[in-house]
């Protein structure tokens, strides 16, 4: 009886000291990780950094045209993907009847988002770049992430769709309205939640994506004056020219600043999903 | 004016049925896409002289396709950081989910979320910097720029998935089996290791294979930490991946053998990959009928 007892207590006593040590572990990690960037990196940051283009007059460095480029490709890439995922969700929400169509839009979609981002990089390359000769351009890296973003998009907006209650459609069906219009007046509106947190979800996966835009998009550090010639340019984003200042070029300075300013921007991005999260439950009850 | 407003139905039912199938067209792109270039490499070389050769040296005077040393890093460093990540994030989340503090949980939580949405190149970056001189140091080898290295950033970005995901199957968990696991008289740790994991298991297990994913299909953070020769795998070698073998010769590689070969890799990439899908999906679908 009592052996029993002290190998309980050695059992309880073991867990507890591997969890509190898991624990200790994976908060001193996460704190030294965003101290370390935030120190690293904000005394770096300067206006002259954040305004100008590289000059290799002056040998300065300017993130300006990087900044840009992202905002491009984020824009970019929301236009394009924003009406295919959401278009997706509604056909698969209120239109699908054939449940082996539904099953295998879904298990695509499953399937595109298990692909890792060098894939994406690689055959959007070869596809968008090459076969139909678009040229290493911000376009380009768009039209990758546009793919690879889609599964997103269309899960958030599907399980919002979900919740949209049948008694609102068939309201508007009972007063005489078409299907589109039922859609458009009553489901779309009462699904915007879901849309925005996909748009905030897309949105941090393109400012963090790199792999995918190395070679769809380049690695040019060119302020460009018109959206078009921007468009068919190749241009960096954000963490690309990161990954360029600190393998190429050996500028950590620089690097340390950018990653200062995206981990601010996920900072920004998590405490939005969640804003909005709380926002819409509250409104809806 | 009726037959009009039918037609019009038909026609955005059209166009919806379009969008939705953009998707399946996509996936059915890439995956023809990266069947087509990858197989006249394979032809040419052989698929056992590919997969098995260890000697992979494209510009040689006489040139050697083998891939064994991309696939072998692949595995040890995905194996190597699942090892270290998977007790680390498996002993988190029981404490996080079960035992902690309102206020420890409240501050992990957001934190963990935190670290999933960090670039990987931000890792790639403190990598950089702050392992492999430590490494290099500790160890007193001449380059920290190793699989270690590799293996270590490796374990550090798919802790915040191992942990939400398993935090997540373990608040599934109902609430009956443990106040009954209570009710008899086990403690409450024996209560979460020995009912709420095992009732948890399938979650847990996707929770793992979803960080095999995210390991075996990271190319940023590995390029900049794990010195990128292609090497046998050795802990403290220079050693290159199968994501990076892709994208590092891609910029150079001349027409013909040598860039097939690079399509074969990405081919074989995506076959590890889709292997790793269908088990996650398994699971998940255990872990949704459990």
């Amino acid at each position: 009886m009592v052996k029993i007892k002290t190998k309980r207590l050695l059992y309880e006593l073991c867990a507890r000291l591997l969890m509190l040590l898991s624990v200790g572990v994976t908060g001193i990690l996460a704190l030294f990780l965003l101290v370390y960037i935030l120190t690293e990196g904000l005394p770096q940051l300067s206006w002259q950094l954040l305004s100008t283009q590289p000059s290799y007059l002056q040998g300065t460095i300017g993130i300006l045209p990087d900044i840009i480029n992202t905002l491009y490709v984020v824009f970019c890439t929301l236009l394009l993907v924003l009406p295919i995922g959401v278009g997706a969700a509604v056909y698969l929400t209120e239109y699908a009847t054939n449940a082996k169509l539904v099953g295998l839009i879904e298990y695509a979609a499953e399937a595109l988002s298990g692909i890792p981002s060098i894939i994406y990089g690689f055959v959007g390359m070869m596809i968008f770049c090459e076969l139909a000769g678009i040229k290493t351009s911000i376009l380009a890296g768009s039209l990758t992430l546009v793919i690879m973003n889609l599964p997103t998009i269309m899960r958030t907006t599907q399980e919002s769709l979900k919740t949209v209650p049948q008694s609102y459609r068939e309201g508007a069906f009972g007063l005489g309205a078409g299907k589109w219009r039922v859609i458009r007046t009553v489901v779309l509106p009462s699904c915007v939640d879901g849309i925005i947190t996909g748009c905030i979800l897309a949105v941090g996966r393109i400012v963090g994506e790199t792999a995918a835009l190395l070679y769809t998009a380049g690695f040019a550090h060119v302020i460009y004056h018109s959206a078009n010639q921007a468009l068919t340019s190749p241009g960096a984003t954000l963490t690309v020219s990161l990954y360029v200042y600190a393998k190429e070029e050996g500028a950590f300075d620089v690097a340390f600043a950018i990653a200062a300013i995206l981990l601010i921007f996920t900072f920004i991005i998590n405490l939005a999903a969640m804003g909005v999260g709380a926002y819409f439950k509250k409104a809806r009850s | 004016m009726l037959i009009k407003k039918e037609l019009l139905e038909r026609i955005i039912e059209g166009i919806f049925l379009l969008l939705g199938l953009v998707t399946v067209a996509c996936v059915l792109l890439i995956m023809v896409f990266l069947v087509l270039s990858g197989i006249p490499a394979i032809r040419e070389i052989g698929l056992a002289d590919f997969l098995l050769g260890q000697n992979w040296a494209p510009t040689s005077a006489t040139p050697s396709y083998g891939i064994l040393p991309f696939i072998l890093t692949s595995v040890y460093g995905t194996a190597g950081a699942i090892l270290l990540g998977v007790p680390l994030g498996f002993f988190t989340a029981v404490y996080l989910s079960k035992i902690a503090h309102l206020r420890v949980r409240s501050f992990m939580e957001p934190t963990v979320s935190l670290l999933a949405g960090i670039p990987s190149v931000v890792y790639g970056l403190v990598g950089m910097m702050v392992l492999i001189p430590w490494i290099r140091d500790f160890f007193g080898v001449p380059d920290g720029a190793s699989l270690l290295a590799a293996i270590i950033v490796l374990t550090v970005m798919i802790l915040p998935s191992i942990i939400k995901v398993s935090m997540t199957a373990l608040e599934a968990v109902p609430p009956e089996y443990e106040t009954a696991s209570l009710a008899l008289g086990a403690t409450p740790i024996e209560t979460y290791f020995r009912v709420s994991v095992p009732a948890a298991k399938s979650g847990i297990a996707a929770a793992i294979v979803l960080g095999v994913g995210r390991a075996i299909g990271e190319a940023m953070a590995v390029v900049m930490v794990s010195g990128n020769v292609a090497n046998m795998p050795e802990l403290f070698q220079s050693v290159r991946f199968l994501t990076t073998a892709v994208s590092s010769e891609m910029s150079y590689a001349a027409e013909g053998l040598q860039r097939d070969a690079l399509f074969s890799i990405a081919l074989v990439l995506f076959f590890f990959i889709m292997l790793i899908n269908a088990l996650l999906n398994y699971f998940l679908k255990q872990a949704k009928e459990g």
